[in-house]
C-alpha cells in the first residue's frame, strides 16, 4: 500500500536551530533517512517544503478565484515536507514514520493514498 | 424454540431444531475463526461479515433438508467464500481489470486450501481490532463484534451507548482497518507486550461492563462477563507464554468465582469481607490460582498478575479465616508504583487499615486527598466514611457517607451505604 508521511514541525524553532547548527548539520539525518528508504526499496518520492511564509492559497467560490496570502490554516506545527512510500501495511508505514528525523521534534501524519485497487 | 401450536410434523420440527442448534453451535464456536480467516487477506471485515451472514442464513435453509454437514465449519467457509467471490466479481465486472481466468485460478487454489484445517487467525484479528490506530473506546466493541459475532445493538446496550452511535463507530473502525491497511498479524516480539496490553485492556473493559450488573438482572451484561472470560481463555490458549494474558484470565476467574456471593438472598449488597465463603465457586478459584501460578513461572510481573494476586489473597480467607492483608498491602504498593492510579491508592489505604490500624489507613487516604481525580470517586468516600466511623468520628463519617451515596449509581450499593450511614446514629 502507498502511504504519505506528512512531516509537521514548528518551522520557527526549525529556523532557529538551522541558524545555530547550520543547514547542512540539520539535513544530514534526513539524507541518511532517505538513503535508508531507498535501500529498503520503499520510497516513491519526497521533498522538503519551503516555509509557510512562501505559501499562497487559492479557492474558487461562486466562480470567482480568491487568492490568499499564507497557508491554508494557521497551526502550531506546519507541513514542512513529505515522503511517499510503498509498504505492505500500516505497521510497516508506522515504523518508517517513527524513524523519520521529524518524528523526534514534530509529528508525522501517516495517510494511506486513495487507492482504487482495494477489494 | 417454541413447539406448541406448530403445524409442521414433528420430524421436520426436529430436523429444523437440530439444524438450528448446529448452526448456532457452529456460529458460537466458529464465527470469529471464520471471520478472521475470510478478512485476513482482504482486510475487509465488513465484506467478510456480509458473506458469513449469508452463509449462516443458507445453513439454516439447507441443513434441515440435506442434514448437518460432517464439517459444518468447512461448509460455512466454502459458502461464505462463494458469496465473497460473487460480491467481488460484481464489483470487478464494473471496473475492467482482472481477467475471469485469473479469478478462476484463485478460486481453485482457495478450494484446494480448504480441505486442510482452517488456520486460526482470531488472535491476529484481535490485534487488528485493538490496533493503536483504532480509537481506544471502540476496540472492545469491535472485538466483541468480530470475534463473537455480537450485533451492534447488543454491544450498544452493554456499553450504555445509543445503538445508532455504536453501529456508526463500528462501521468507521472497520473502514479504517481496510483503508489504512491495518495488518491482521500478531506483532513481533518487541512490540508484542505493548500491543497485547491493548487487547487485554479491551477484554478487561468487556468484563468490567458485564461485572457492572452484579445481580445478573440484565442478561446481555451478564453474558458480557462470560464472553470476556471466553476471550481471555482464547488469548491465554493462543499465547501460553504471555504472563499478562494469564494474569488477566486469573483475575477474571477470581472475580467470577465470587459473583454469586456479592448479593444476599434479598438482593442486598454484601461487601467482600462479609461474603459467605460457601457461596464462592471453589472450582473457579482453584483454576484461577493455577493459571496465576503458570503466569508467575514466566517471571515477568505486570498489572493483571498483581491484581489477580490481590484477588488470590482475598480468596485465602478460605484457609486463613481472613484475607491476607499484609500481602495485599505489598501487592497494592507494587501496583501503585506501576500505574500511579488513584483507584489503587484508595485500595491500598483500605488494606493498610486492615493490616495495621484504621488510623494508618485514614492517614494513607489523607495523603491522596489532594488528587482531583478522587473528588468524585465513590469508593474513596466510602472507605473514608468507614474508617472515620471505626475511629468514632461520627460527624465526619456521616458527611463522607453522604458524599459516597450521592456519587453511587448502583441502587444496591447505595442502599448498603445508607444502611451503614444510619448505623452511625444507632446506640
Amino acid at each position: 500500500m502507498k502511504y504519505m508521511l506528512l512531516i509537521y514541525v514548528d518551522e520557527v524553532k526549525g529556523a532557529q536551530v538551522a541558524k545555530e547548527v547550520g543547514v547542512a548539520q540539520m539535513s544530514a539525518p534526513y539524507m541518511a533517512y532517505t538513503e535508508a528508504l531507498k535501500k529498503a526499496g520503499v520510497i516513491l518520492g519526497g521533498d522538503r517544503l519551503q516555509p509557510t511564509s512562501t505559501a499562497t492559497s487559492v479557492k474558487v467560490a461562486d466562480g470567482k478565484t480568491k487568492v490568499l496570502n499564507g497557508p491554508y490554516a494557521e497551526t502550531k506545527e506546519q507541513l514542512a515536507g513529505y515522503y511517499m512510500i510503498d509498504v505492505p501495511d500500516l505497521d510497516a508505514a508506522l515504523s518508517w514514520a517513527a524513524r523519520c528525523p521529524g518524528a523526534a521534534h514534530g509529528t508525522i501524519e501517516v495517510r494511506p493514498l486513495w487507492s482504487m485497487q482495494a477489494g | 424454540m417454541e413447539h406448541a401450536g406448530r403445524l409442521s410434523p414433528d420430524s421436520i420440527t426436529g430436523a429444523e431444531d437440530e439444524a438450528r442448534a448446529a448452526a448456532e453451535t457452529a456460529a458460537r464456536r466458529s464465527y470469529g475463526k471464520l471471520l478472521a480467516y475470510l478478512a485476513a487477506q482482504t482486510r475487509d471485515v465488513a465484506a467478510a461479515e456480509d458473506a458469513l451472514a449469508e452463509a449462516f442464513a443458507r445453513a439454516l435453509a439447507d441443513w434441515p433438508k440435506s442434514g448437518v454437514p460432517r464439517q459444518p465449519e468447512a461448509w460455512l467457509l466454502t459458502a461464505a467464500r462463494r458469496k465473497a467471490i460473487d460480491a467481488r466479481r460484481r464489483r470487478k465486472s464494473a471496473a475492467a481489470g482482472e481477467t475471469h481466468l485469473a479469478m478462476i485460478v484463485a478460486e481453485l487454489a482457495e478450494a484446494a486450501e480448504e480441505r486442510r484445517e482452517i488456520p486460526d487467525r482470531r488472535l491476529a484479528l484481535m490485534f487488528a481490532c485493538a490496533h493503536p490506530a483504532i480509537d481506544a473506546a471502540v476496540r472492545a466493541p469491535l472485538i466483541l463484534q468480530c470475534v463473537l459475532g455480537l450485533d451492534a445493538a447488543a454491544i450498544a446496550s452493554a456499553f450504555l451507548v445509543a445503538p445508532a452511535t455504536m453501529a456508526q463507530r463500528l462501521v468507521r473502525a472497520k473502514t479504517k482497518i481496510r483503508e489504512a491497511g491495518i495488518p491482521f498479524r500478531v506483532p513481533e516480539r518487541e512490540a508484542l507486550a505493548e500491543r497485547l496490553d491493548a487487547v487485554l485492556d479491551a477484554i478487561y473493559a468487556t468484563f468490567a461492563e458485564g461485572w457492572a450488573d452484579p445481580a445478573g438482572a440484565d442478561p446481555k451484561r451478564r453474558d458480557l462477563a462470560g464472553e470476556a472470560i471466553w476471550l481471555g481463555r482464547l488469548v491465554a490458549e493462543l499465547l501460553p507464554d504471555a504472563p499478562e494474558a494469564l494474569g488477566l484470565l486469573a483475575l477474571m476467574l477470581h472475580a467470577e468465582a465470587r459473583r454469586g456471593a456479592r448479593r444476599d438472598e434479598a438482593g442486598r449488597y454484601v461487601p467482600l469481607g462479609e461474603q459467605d465463603i460457601g457461596r464462592w465457586n471453589k472450582a473457579l478459584i482453584a483454576e484461577a490460582d493455577a493459571v496465576l501460578a503458570r503466569a508467575q513461572v514466566l517471571r515477568s510481573i505486570g498489572r493483571f498478575q498483581l491484581e489477580a494476586a490481590v484477588q488470590s489473597a482475598h480468596a485465602a480467607r478460605r484457609h486463613l479465616g481472613r484475607s491476607d492483608w499484609p500481602a495485599i498491602v505489598t501487592l497494592y504498593e507494587a501496583l501503585l508504583q506501576m500505574t500511579g492510579s488513584p483507584v489503587v491508592a484508595v485500595n491500598r489505604a483500605a488494606a493498610i487499615a486492615e493490616a495495621q490500624s484504621p488510623a494508618a489507613g485514614l492517614a494513607a487516604l489523607d495523603a491522596i486527598a489532594a488528587d482531583p481525580r478522587i473528588a468524585e470517586y465513590q469508593p474513596y468516600w466510602a472507605a473514608r466514611a468507614a474508617l472515620l466511623a471505626r475511629l468514632g468520628d461520627r460527624e465526619r463519617a456521616d458527611q463522607a457517607y453522604a458524599l459516597a451515596i450521592g456519587l453511587e449509581t448502583d441502587p444496591a450499593l447505595r442502599d448498603f451505604l445508607e444502611r451503614r450511614r444510619a448505623a452511625l446514629s444507632a446506640p
